[in-house]
């Protein structure tokens, strides 16, 4: 998809990170995010997200282990990737006595970009905060804040952004709407990388998710092939007629009798060669079973989530 | 260097002073006004001249020194603490800027506010005395110096401070009395012989010597251990926040 030659956005290389209280919070994690990409990273609380957003970011010393972004590596030459990188992070702070503008302003000043009053002026108007624009932060609800640290984060225009559990607090409309304005972002060719104990969310937005638990990546998967790959499909059968139990010749495959024996539901695996719907279909034609309806659904990343993590 | 970075940092500190430029400025004039009644007035008339100058004139150098030295030591540290405490340091943290630049934002804009406040009382004190300043430029040179290298002292106790009662320690339990003890109300030439060889430990009592020099040409010790002092002073400052520098100390964990 993307060409060879092409610089990721993001790669890390054996990065770890001990704390000073001995705690390891993350062991060795590698990670290529390429330009462009929506990367969604979920895990538990405590996982180490944060973490390793903030050693990236440069607010955390990595114990050990590499880190470029844009090429650029992250000590020799951190005046170029904190220059691309833009954070959101996961705790609103704020300076209660600042204005909304100030604050704005003041971030896109230490970033070192010239004063462009025009633009700020269109990211506070995007994030629905142009209103409030001359309003000292303490008078700001919750989700206002949160949009205040978004509006600061893209003050200085970045190429990559983080955004650690943006939507948390941050009500359903105004929250569709910041995902429509991360989609524009990309849009743009910014990288965006992201977040949230929203799965839906993540299944809604991501290209790409990575899974970390305990400090360790466990998983990254393009989403797609991600839900194909865990993804268990599951046939529902509506009969007929009830059934008081499951037929002989049908006992032992992964098949349960439902909702007093109105339904069947075949479980099954899409990445098998034979799911065996086919010898199910032809059984209950010999069985002389009839159904009015049938259905799949597929299971859900949430799901595959709990599964993952569950199991490590 | 990200020069825009140095103006952000600095401009919003000096806009965090003049939002409260009612306290900022008001308890300075306030204190000195009440050292003149007492001291210059009520206490001074019974004094003698010192060495030729009236008691009031001869403590206007030592009060904006005690003023300056406790106003830059607090507003530097309150400067870098006060992102510590609410969290907001992430935004320095994660800037592409080096720690001379956060500290050449931090440390100006304390200094500045100092000074700027040195110089409202030396107005004040013009009301209450009559005021000569023989040589402005070594009286500018040792006010400027004096705020930049306190300024520098408040920054680094405000990035060791890990609470409020620390950022008000040192301040209370070594400013304040070296500053007292230094000759702002004073000459040190008046000590019995013991005293003053203590006295000249006090490296206040040099900032204090070469500043009343600037005002009358009087000195406790020599205009050129003074500068020699307070340089060193700076230069102490410098090498302690360049190994906060290194070591991230405090900074990043
Ligand atoms: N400054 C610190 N000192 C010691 N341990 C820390 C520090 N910061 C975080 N930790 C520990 O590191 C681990 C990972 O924390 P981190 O904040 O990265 O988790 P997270 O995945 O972001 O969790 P959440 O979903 O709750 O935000 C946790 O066990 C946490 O207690
Ligand atoms: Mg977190």
């Amino acid at each position: 998809m993307t060409p060879p030659d092409k610089t990721p956005a993001l790669e890390i290389r054996g990065l770890e990170k001990t704390y000073q209280n001995g705690f390891q919070a993350l062991k060795t994690v590698d990670l290529t995010i390429q330009t462009g990409e929506i990367f969604a990273l979920l895990g538990p609380n405590g996982a180490g997200k944060t973490t390793l957003i903030n050693a990236v970011c440069g607010i955390v010393r990595p114990s050990a282990g590499q880190i470029q972004v844009c090429g650029f590596d992250h000590v020799t030459h951190y005046r170029n990737t904190r220059d691309l990188i833009g954070l959101v992070p996961q705790e609103i702070t704020t300076d209660a006595f600042e204005t909304v503008w100030n604050t704005v302003r003041f971030s896109r000043g230490l970033f070192g970009k010239p004063r462009n009053d025009a633009y700020i002026e269109t990211l506070l108007k995007r994030l629905s905060l142009w209103d409030k624009k001359d309003n000292q932060l303490r008078m700001l609800s919750g989700g206002m804040k949160r949009r205040v640290m978004i509006a600061k984060a893209l003050s200085h225009e970045p190429q990559v952004l983080f955004l650690d559990e943006p939507t948390a607090g941050v009500d359903v409309t105004l929250r569709s709407s910041m995902w429509d304005q991360v989609r524009e972002l990309r849009e743009t060719g910014v990288t965006i990388i992201l977040t949230t104990h929203y799965i839906e969310e993540a299944e809604e937005m991501a290209d790409r998710i990575g899974v970390i638990n305990h400090g360790e990546l466990i998983l990254t998967e393009n989403k797609k092939s991600l839900m194909k790959k865990l993804g268990k499909k599951e046939l529902v059968i509506d009969l007929a007629q009830p059934l008081t139990e499951l037929p002989a010749s049908l006992a032992g495959k992964p098949i349960q009798l439902l909702q007093d024996g109105q339904q069947l539901v075949y479980t099954y695996d899409t990445l098998q060669e034979n799911n065996g719907v086919a010898e199910l279909m032809d059984e209950l034609k010999t069985q002389h079973i009839r159904f009015k309806d049938i259905s799949t659904q597929q299971s859900s990343l949430e799901e595959i989530f709990v599964q993952l993590v569950g199991q490590a | 260097m990200n020069l825009r970075a140095v103006a952000a940092i600095y401009n919003f500190e000096m806009a965090r002073t003049f939002r409260t430029i009612g306290q900022s400025i008001a308890s300075p004039v306030i204190s000195t006004v009440l050292y003149f009644v007492v001291f210059g007035s009520a206490i001074g008339s019974r004094i003698n001249n010192i060495e030729g100058i009236s008691y009031g004139a001869f403590i206007v150098p030592g009060l904006i020194m005690l003023t300056v030295l406790s106003q830059s030591v607090s507003n530097a540290s309150f400067g870098i603490y006060f992102p510590r405490f609410t969290g907001t340091i992430y935004e320095l943290l994660s800037a592409p800027i080096s720690f001379v630049e956060v500290l050449m934002g931090y440390v100006g804009a304390a200094a500045s506010k100092s000074l700027i406040i040195g110089l409202i009382i030396l107005a004040t004190s013009s009301f209450f005395v009559p005021l000569e300043v023989r040589h402005p430029f070594w009286m500018l040179t040792f006010l400027v110096l004096t705020c930049l290298s306190f300024s520098l002292l408040g920054f680094i106790i405000g990035i060791w401070a890990d609470g409020f009662e620390k950022l008000q320690l040192i301040p209370l339990l070594i400013i304040t009395p070296l500053a007292f003890l230094g000759g702002s109300f004073y000459s040190i030439r008046m000590l019995p012989g013991i005293w003053r060889q203590i006295s000249l430990a006090n490296p206040v009592v040099y900032l204090i010597s070469g500043f009343r020099w600037s005002f009358y040409e009087q000195a406790d010790v020599s205009l050129g251990i003074s500068l020699a002092m307070i340089l060193i002073f700076l230069m102490l400052g410098l090498v302690v926040v360049y190994w906060i520098f290194r070591t991230g100390y405090r900074l990043r964990n």
